[in-house]
């Protein structure tokens, strides 16, 4: 997914064609905001300024959906962002563990971007692959019975890869 | 002979086990050859197993687990070398997983392939569909499902059929069914796996719900979590569409109903239904006060029914075998199966559908396989955070609805999330409360308040620093959180905490009052030591650990500085010599 920090008229040449596809739909405002973040990376405040105007919504509404699911992001992200799973079964099986190992690795809280912007950590509910606990996403792929050891190991390989 | 059927199980779970290389490696090796077909299939449920390839031939089938690219290329030259994990031998021990299962809602997984929807009509998928259109009428159908005796599969347990008969009765211009597929809970993924390996079962159950109710719209509302479900989902719809399922005047009726998918961005809160309206509405998935109830007052102010994934994918069954059928199977109150996903310390973790009624025990030893290592049952948490953990003194609990809340634990939408001796309940505790504490969408106080407080208290005990009034002021919450909330995620938020205190207080009063965790998880209470007897001056501890906290001259007995440890329990993994001991 990219992240890009664009300046105004680029954001706006960015984000018109989402806004003809969505404009005056009901119901829009989750999967407008989704195919804005995917467009750009984020939800810029920019941004949201921008399609409040442009669409006749409040900006309030935007700001307020876009804080309330775990989805949007208003930040811009790493390259490859992890998804450790805390859901149940991992905590059970020692995800805890594993998630300050990350931490300690790459030297980030959970939620946080390392300075070279390759990675972003995060700490999310069940990602529903419960019999291979613990389990991560990095990206789109699930890699799961992790140990605090193999998860770093994970990570370095993407990191060789790039 | 016939000709050769190769199954892979391409779920997420098997595809995060590494099912892909292995498919990748047997499509390059049938590729040419006549006598083998390779198919793309759903998750069996043996996932402890993952990835696994079945293979078919002349009616008989085995399933082979722990598949590599290698051992794919020995399966397809000389079978015999490999052991089956499932063989249609009946007696085989390997089977025993399978023996006690009726499978209703996972009648088709793992078994067909679910991009195809040829492979569900060959297993008699939409026959129901044209039952209820052609032969039965709105009623006949409604009552079909009342005398199943169905309860919703989601959590809450209400009557499906007395559901769809309000929502028949409301009026209204136009009307909307609803797919809850928001299957939020930890520990859960049997919906997941449904969607993922049996998509048009609940299309199917959709559309005859649709005609029941006279709803010409559904929606499927799925988390974004799941991009493989809303795929297949995607391309089922698009079958259904060409195949005359879905759309104008199905199968020449008047009826007409068409399905959409609503992708969910990430809110627990909206499992919850009129949260999950509001957020198919575009807003912020916050709750309201019932009544209206969906049936009168739905998406768009226009009447609703809602039913989870698992409540649908029963209904092509009933319609097709009938509501007695269905009936023989569970207890009084609780009719049919229940799926249930096994994980945590089990040796067998799965997806698992047992008839009602069966007590928890041969759920968790029979099919289940026993405890990881052979080691203490201590407790099994059902029903997520909205549940509780039910004792090893109680597991010969039936697994039906009453039975389940009786313990204090709900039956919810099916995850069982087992724990050994190893498992600390306080901890365990905690977790559920800082989850729901994140997950309360903050309109009500004592839920937004009340679920920090007691998560402040629970992270207090598990520091050692908790106090011995502490446990009555949780005691005193939380019967407030569940009166002062308006959803059932503030009205059981407390459950966690109120069952493990009903069974556990014993270690509650181990970390208040002894200093102690007795599971030794909780880090504030736990120390690590190195037995100068024992240690051979290996290094490998002190290269081990992350916070250079071991030092110490070679061959010479080691020393960990209790102040800098960080007990993340590398040393101990790391000691040749078992020298490392926690207490």
């Amino acid at each position: 997914m990219p992240t890009l920090v664009m300046e105004k008229p680029e954001l706006e040449e960015a984000l018109r064609p989402i806004i003809e596809r969505f404009k005056g739909g009901k119901g829009i405002t989750i999967p407008l905001l989704a195919a804005v973040q995917e467009k750009i990376g984020y939800l810029s405040s920019d941004s949201l300024d921008f399609l409040s105007k442009e669409m006749d919504i409040p900006a309030a509404e935007l700001f307020g959906v876009a804080t309330f699911y775990a989805m949007f992001r208003l930040q811009p992200q790493g390259k490859h962002v992890v998804r450790l799973c805390r859901g149940t079964a991992c905590h059970v099986q020692g995800s805890l563990r594993v998630g300050e190992m990350l931490q300690r690795h790459l030297e980030i809280e959970e939620g946080q971007t390392t300075q070279d912007r390759l990675f972003t950590l995060q700490f999310v509910a069940c990602l529903g692959c419960c019999s291979l606990a613990p389990v991560m996403m990095v990206d789109d792929e699930v890699h799961g019975r992790l140990t605090p050891e193999k998860a770093v190991e994970i990570l370095e390989s993407y990191r060789k890869a790039d | 002979m016939s000709k050769i059927i190769v199954k892979v199980g391409m779920s997420s779970c098997g595809i995060a086990a590494g099912a892909g290389p292995v498919y990748e490696k047997l499509e390059t090796l049938v590729k040419g050859r006549e006598d083998v077909e390779l198919k793309k299939v759903g998750c069996i449920g043996l996932c402890f197993h993952e990835p696994l390839v079945e293979i078919e031939q002349d009616g008989k089938s085995s399933v082979y687990g722990e598949m590599t690219p290698e051992k794919a290329e020995t399966l397809l030259a000389e079978r015999t070398s490999l052991t089956p994990v499932l063989s249609q031998i009946q007696d085989a021990p390997e089977n025993h997983m399978m023996g006690k299962q009726v499978r209703i809602v996972l009648r088709n997984c793992g078994l067909i392939d679910p991009q195809k929807i040829e492979e569900y009509e060959q297993r008699g998928g939409y026959a129901s569909l044209r039952k209820s259109l052609l032969e039965l009428s709105q009623d006949q159908v409604i009552d079909e499902v009342l005398k199943s005796g169905l309860r919703g599969r989601g959590g809450a347990g209400f009557p499906t059929g007395m559901k769809w008969r309000f929502a028949h009765d409301a009026k209204g211009d136009s009307k909307y069914v609803v797919c809850n597929a928001d299957e939020g809970d930890p520990g859960a993924f049997m919906d997941r796996s449904v969607l993922e390996g049996d998509p048009h079962s609940i299309i199917e159950g959709m559309a005859i719900c649709g005609y029941a109710i006279g709803a010409s719209q559904g929606i499927i509302y799925c988390r974004a979590e799941y991009p493989l479900a809303i795929k297949h989902i995607n391309k089922a719809l698009e079958q259904a569409r060409e195949k005359g399922y879905l759309g104008q005047k199905i199968l020449g009726t008047g009826f007409s109903f068409d399905i959409y998918i609503k992708e969910g961005a990430g809110a627990f809160v909206c499992g919850e239904e009129t949260a999950l309206i509001a957020s198919i509405e575009g807003k912020r998935g916050m709750p309201r006060p019932r009544p209206p109830f969906p049936a009168h007052k739905g998406v768009f102010g226009k009447p609703t029914n809602i039913n989870n994934v698992e409540t649908l994918a029963n209904i092509p069954w009933i319609i097709a075998n009938g509501h007695a059928a269905f009936a023989q199977y569970g207890t009084e109150k609780s009719k049919g199966t229940k799926v249930f996903a096994l994980a945590g310390k089990i040796k067998k973790g799965g997806l698992v559908e047992v008839p009602m009624g069966m007590p928890l025990r041969d759920v968790i030893y029979t099919i289940g396989g026993g405890i990881q290592d052979d080691k203490a049952f201590k407790a099994v948490q059902m029903g997520g955070p909205s549940g509780g953990c039910i004792p090893a003194s109680l597991i010969d609990t039936p697994v039906d609805y009453e039975s389940i809340t009786a313990t204090g634990a709900i039956m919810g939408s099916g995850g069982m999330v087992v724990m050994d001796e190893g498992t600390c309940i306080v901890d365990v505790a905690r977790f559920f409360l800082s989850f729901t504490q994140k997950e309360s969408c903050g309109k009500c106080p004592f839920c937004r308040i009340g679920t920090k407080r007691m998560l402040e208290i629970l992270t207090r005990i598990c520091e050692g620093k908790g106090k011995m009034e502490d446990l009555e002021t949780l005691k005193e919450l939380a019967p407030q959180i569940k009166d002062g909330s308006l959803c059932g995620l503030g009205q059981t938020a407390p459950n966690p905490v109120l069952t493990t205190l009903k069974y556990f207080e014993d270690e509650y009063l181990a970390h208040i009052r002894d200093g102690k965790c007795p599971a030794k998880v909780c880090s504030a209470l736990i120390h690590y030591s190195i037995d100068p007897a024992k240690c051979i001056g290996c290094t490998k501890c002190a290269r081990a650990c992350p916070v250079s906290a071991i030092t110490g001259e070679i061959k010479k007995p080691h020393f960990i500085n209790d102040d800098v440890c960080i007990r993340c329990g590398q040393c101990m993994k790391a000691c040749p010599v078992s020298a490392i001991s926690v207490e």
